[in-house]
């Protein structure tokens, strides 16, 4: 009988250890708590050019991380890049003038997109469009705008 | 001509050995449902036997693996200016990879060889045939519980693992080589997705899986002498660390 609960205490005590590290694997490790469990609304923009941008970069206001990139698809009649933009619902106050563009965090980070606030008193809701936005620079077309302006200077 | 015929009896040897192995796997599949309903105890021993009394050298090792995670890293990060990002580079290594793999082969020295040993010893004992004797399956009554429990004890091992190693990584990062607090844990958050802890996860059972069929089988069939255990028991181990190693490419390819 005695060696039963010991059994028993060691088992529990194993399965609840291992219980507890995935659990901290899954919320604190990962960035699972930032947006998946909480309320959201998804607003939309469109880009001429998108550059590396991927689904789950973060979209930030202000620097602060305040939704992510849900889906990106092309629209084939007007030929850009529709970016699907889940924000938290708690920055439900965001003014619908706002500008949207696409950075790229340090030297070689990933790219994401920043929203800079407009002047407007209405906000932005679910299914809305952001009109104002800034596509992403893409290194090649800076260079070649670069030289070609060099050309023109010569004439 | 010699040569080729012996070349040829390896490779009908190797097959065979697999196919016995997959048709053992499928029927330990087929009789654990019933086993977890009727023999529940059994299972929980083994979970002890196998999970719990591996968890101090699993945590020795992921603390001091985690540890050595950080210095390398640390150097290595520091020659690109980029040791910010040292928090997700050990958080991904540990969950993905490092967890997993380190893991399934300590589980195979620790808990493989002694189901092995002990299953290998039950038969050269006849304590199997004695079983069959009494009309009680052997498989069912030895195998399949030390099975289930195995493969139930991987995922919590890795699990554990990686935590105590990304604890020792921050340890050595933050305590000694003084990276931001602050910023190892925003950058392991912000790079590490919760698929890559499933990955993780994934991997774990899939090898434990591997492992405990490996050590079942190599006992259960091993030739029941002294010196047969033993070479069983060296099987146990080679044959794991190949298979979780060949196992960890296959879904490392097919899932990214």
């Amino acid at each position: 009988m005695q060696q039963t609960r010991t059994v028993e205490l060691g088992t529990g005590m194993f399965v609840f250890l291992g219980v507890a590290a995935i659990f901290f694997l899954a919320t604190q490790t990962s960035n699972l708590n930032s947006l998946v469990s909480s309320e959201a609304y998804t607003v939309k923009a469109r880009f001429e050019n998108i550059g590396g941008l991927s689904v789950r970069a973060p979209v930030t206001m202000a620097g602060v991380t305040i939704g992510r990139v849900s889906d990106i698809a092309f629209d084939p009649n007007r030929l850009d890049a529709v970016v699907s933009i889940r924000i938290d619902a708690r920055y439900d106050r965001i003014p619908d003038d706002s500008d949207a563009a696409i950075l790229t965090a340090g030297l070689l980070g990933g790219q994401y997109i920043g929203l800079s606030p407009g002047g407007s008193d209405t906000f932005l809701a679910d299914e809305d469009e952001i009109e104002f936005t800034q596509s992403a620079v893409v290194l090649e077309n800076l260079i070649s705008k670069y030289l070609f302006s060099q050309g023109g200077g010569d004439d | 001509m010699g040569l080729l015929r012996d070349l040829l009896f390896t490779f009908r040897a190797f097959f065979e050995t697999f196919g016995a192995l997959s048709l053992f796997l499928l029927r330990l599949a087929v009789y654990t449902p019933r086993a977890l309903v009727r023999r529940f105890p059994l299972i929980v021993a083994q979970v002890h036997n196998t999970g719990a009394l591996s968890l101090v050298i699993i945590m020795i090792c992921g603390f001091f693996v985690g540890m050595v995670l950080g210095l390398q890293g640390y150097d290595t990060l520091s020659r690109f200016d980029s040791e910010d990002i040292l928090g997700a580079a050990t958080a991904l290594a540990l969950l993905k990879e490092l967890g997993p793999v380190i893991t399934a082969l300590l589980f195979a020295g620790r808990a493989g060889t002694a189901l092995a040993s002990e299953i290998g010893l039950m038969k050269a004992t006849d304590q199997l045939s004695a079983m069959e004797m009494m009309a009680v399956d052997p498989l069912r009554r030895v195998v399949v519980p030390r099975f289930v429990g195995g493969v139930v004890a991987m995922p919590f091992l890795a699990a554990i693992f990686s935590t105590i190693g990304i604890a020792g990584a921050f340890l050595v990062g933050v305590g000694l080589m003084d990276v931001d607090s602050g910023t190892f844990w925003a950058q392991m958050r912000n790079n590490v997705d919760p698929e890559d802890v499933w990955e993780g996860v994934f991997k774990s059972f899939v090898f434990g899986i591997a492992a405990s069929v490996l050590a079942v089988f190599e006992g259960y069939n091993c030739v029941p002498t002294a010196e047969g255990v033993g070479r069983a028991t060296t099987r146990t181990v080679v044959l794991t660390a190949i298979a979780v190693l060949v196992l960890d490419y296959i879904i490392t390819a097919a899932l990214l």
